[in-house]
């Protein structure tokens, strides 16, 4: 019972996470423009060699999302600071593991639709030669967004509320996603490639280690650092 | 009779025991007792800084103490923190409402989050006098339109005992007979309300006493402080920014 | 319950000085004796000896980072502020160790592989360790709440002790998978007595850091107690 109106409000905080995003005016437009500025960025950076891009196109494209995507993470929590509402939120009845999937749950749909247009642009931009495996490329993604999201969400809920908030998101989460990023990007790289299913295989079991342990771990954690 | 009560006695709506608060080297609270029956309203004083409204986070849960128990309706603020909010209606300066969200859209999350889905919003709405604005986002709301929403939410909610932290700021004359008419309701239902003020007249008839936070403890006017105004404590005014009653 | 979690107001019992004295005399026995008894390596020469502190360092780093993790684990259960204060002490000299061995490796590396950075599978991930460690110090500093600081320090230190294998994992395999030779470190016995002495003098000399570290730390937060206390006439609630 208890546990399906947590569920409820689970629900009734990522609608209300998606709304007042979608309904915001620099929003989801604003993020996603800026994925692809930096995609261009990179391109300048390494290219124009098609070769080149074509080999750096995964780093990229990876790094490109975690750098946007982390202006999304503090954002989810702005939406609270502004009118006092997280004090209001916590007030509420009910667990706090809640809270945390409900805006996990938002910004993982944020972040996969800013994914989508990344992986448009970037095909486009580093000449990527779609390979025949792709619907398998997604799952890669999808693992390696989980991580993303799962510790962004859960550090975005300090970093938002400290007196350095746009140096300290990046500080703490960059380092700890490094496992992330490196299966992402291989296992990206060795799909884009034309296959490695060795190589890309125990990337993919680390991925779904990384997501399940830090899932667990921030669930368990973010009573602890929610607290007003 | 309050200070013999057992320890859990569910009727006491809040029983405070010695509840001290220190903000890094500072002690803002130093041990404060309060106990308010259920059916009882009590209005607390203070001069600014004085601890009230820390006092009143920490019932509400949003703090914890340093030192000290408190119960409310029996459960433990501390540890039974969830329990403690099935019964608590904190009402404070800050609206806590999401801008990009209309009025009704704010009060059917709430609702949603205190698990009364299908709670009676318009009916909310109407009683607040925002039927108006129903679909309009919360940020064209004047401080007023503001309060009369969170108000809303708490009519929602219908907790049973009601914490208030200057519920009468920004409201006018009918806001603040709505509140109280609220107050009134619970009250009649067998609620409780803590309420913190520094001017009493906007209050009046609704409190049965008050208590002074003062020096991080509790002080009750003693009976030559109400023999100036009378035998109830309503008939006091205090000046605004005055020490509190002394 | 007490005035504040578990007597942080008490002053700390004091780290005999004769420790700290053992611990730098043992520590420079151990690296003479490592010194003068280590024969030349085949391949690396007289280098070879930078063995002697460049492990035990990552070893007192690793043992730090735990240190940090059960103390982190400790404070969220018991909320005692002193469990606080002993991880950010080891998170401290952790990140001076860390630092150390940065640099030790950058010192062995040059001469050997020619270059100051090769990304080397161990050294990158120490690398990785020392940025987290930054982290946590970074976070901590600002917070200024004593509890908000601890509860959060706590769970990034927790979070960031549980990455630690997976970081070492992950860019190991990533070295792998470029196929790019791994460095042997394999160890003939003359070398090991050696080196199992000096980690013993580093673990010794890096637990009297921790401890004098924790002690400044706990005098610290209980003179800031015993003023205020003085100052507003104490709780006698």
């Amino acid at each position: 019972m208890a546990f399906r109106d947590d569920l409820r409000r689970t629900r009734a905080i990522v609608w209300k996470d998606l709304t007042t995003e979608r309904r915001s005016k620099a929003g989801f437009n604003s993020v996603a423009s800026l994925g692809v500025t930096i995609l261009v960025l990179f391109g300048f950076a390494l290219g124009p060699d098609a070769q080149m891009l074509r080999d750096a196109a995964a780093g990229a494209l990876w790094l490109a999302v975690l750098f946007a995507g982390v202006l999304a993470f503090n954002r989810s929590y702005q939406v609270e600071l502004d009118g006092g509402a997280l004090e209001a939120l916590l007030l509420y009845p009910g667990s706090r593991w809640a809270i945390f999937a409900g805006k996990l749950i938002a910004n993982l749909i944020f972040v996969t639709l800013m994914l989508v247009i990344v992986v448009a642009v970037g095909i486009v931009l580093f000449q990527v030669r779609i390979p025949a495996q792709w619907p398998a490329l997604l799952g890669i993604m999808m693992l390696g967004v989980v991580g993303i999201v799962s510790l962004g969400t859960f550090y975005a809920a300090m970093s938002s509320r400290s007196r350095a908030r746009e140096v300290l998101l990046p500080l703490l989460l960059y380092p700890m996603l490094i496992p992330v990023l490196l299966a992402a990007m291989e296992a990206t790289k060795a799909f884009l490639g034309g296959d490695l299913l060795n190589a890309s295989g125990a990337w993919v079991q680390m991925l779904a280690l990384f997501d399940v342990i830090f899932l667990v771990a921030t669930f368990l954690a973010f009573e602890y650092v929610i607290e007003v | 009779m309050q200070s013999s009560a057992p320890l859990l006695s569910p009727d006491l709506a809040l029983d405070a025991r010695g509840v001290a608060r220190r903000f890094g080297a500072r002690w803002v609270l130093r041990g404060v007792n309060l106990q308010v029956r259920a059916g009882e309203m009590v209005g607390l004083l203070g001069h600014n800084g004085c601890g009230k409204s820390t006092f009143m986070r920490i019932v509400a849960t949003l703090l914890k103490a340093s030192a000290g128990d408190c119960f409310v309706y029996g459960s433990n603020v501390k540890t039974e923190g969830d329990s403690v909010r099935h019964h608590v209606g904190f009402f404070s300066h800050v609206p806590g409402l999401y801008d990009d969200l209309s009025a009704r859209e704010n009060l059917a999350f709430a609702a949603t989050m205190l698990g009364f889905p299908s709670a009676d919003i318009d009916a909310a709405l109407e009683r607040v006098g925002l039927t108006h604005v129903t679909h309009e986002h919360v940020r064209g709301f004047s401080a007023g339109m503001q309060r009369r929403l969170s108000l809303a939410r708490l009519i929602l909610q219908r907790p049973r005992l009601l914490l208030l932290d200057e519920p009468y700021n920004n409201l006018d004359v009918a806001g603040i007979a709505l509140m109280n008419g609220f107050i009134r309701e619970l009250n009649a239902a067998g609620g409780a309300a803590v309420v913190v003020l520094h001017d009493l007249v906007p209050a009046e008839g609704v409190l049965d006493r008050t208590v002074t936070i003062r020096e991080g403890r509790v002080h009750v006017p003693t009976a030559a402080d109400l023999a100036h105004g009378g035998a109830s404590p309503q008939a006091i005014t205090v000046p605004a920014g005055a020490a509190g009653i002394s | 319950m007490s005035i504040a979690p578990n007597n942080s107001f008490d002053p700390p019992r004091p780290a005999p000085a004769a420790l700290g004295w053992l611990a730098f005399l043992f520590f420079i026995f151990t690296q003479v004796y490592a010194v003068v008894t280590s024969p030349a390596d085949a391949m690396m020469g007289h280098l070879q000896k930078m063995m002697y502190v460049h492990v035990p360092a990552a070893e007192v780093t690793f043992a730090a980072f735990g240190v940090v993790l059960l103390a982190s684990l400790h404070f969220l259960w018991k909320e005692d502020e002193r469990a606080d204060l002993l991880a950010a002490s080891a998170a401290e000299v952790g990140s001076l160790f860390c630092g150390l061995t940065l640099v030790l490796g950058m010192l062995w590396g040059r001469p050997t592989w020619g270059v100051w950075w090769s990304w080397d599978a161990r050294l990158t991930s120490t690398l990785v360790l020392f940025l987290i460690f930054v982290g946590y110090l970074s976070l901590r500093s600002f917070v200024e709440d004593p509890h908000r600081r601890g509860q959060w320090s706590a769970a990034v230190g927790i979070l960031g002790a549980i990455n630690v294998p997976i970081v070492f994992m992950s860019v190991k395999w990533w070295r792998t998978l470029h196929q790019l030779p791994s460095n042997p470190r394999s160890l003939s016995p003359e070398y090991l007595r050696g080196l199992l002495l000096n980690l013993a003098a580093f673990t010794l000399l890096a637990a009297w850091f921790i401890w004098r570290r924790y002690e400044a730390a706990r005098y610290e937060r209980s003179a800031e107690h015993a003023s205020q206390a003085a100052a507003l006439g104490g709780y006698d609630g």
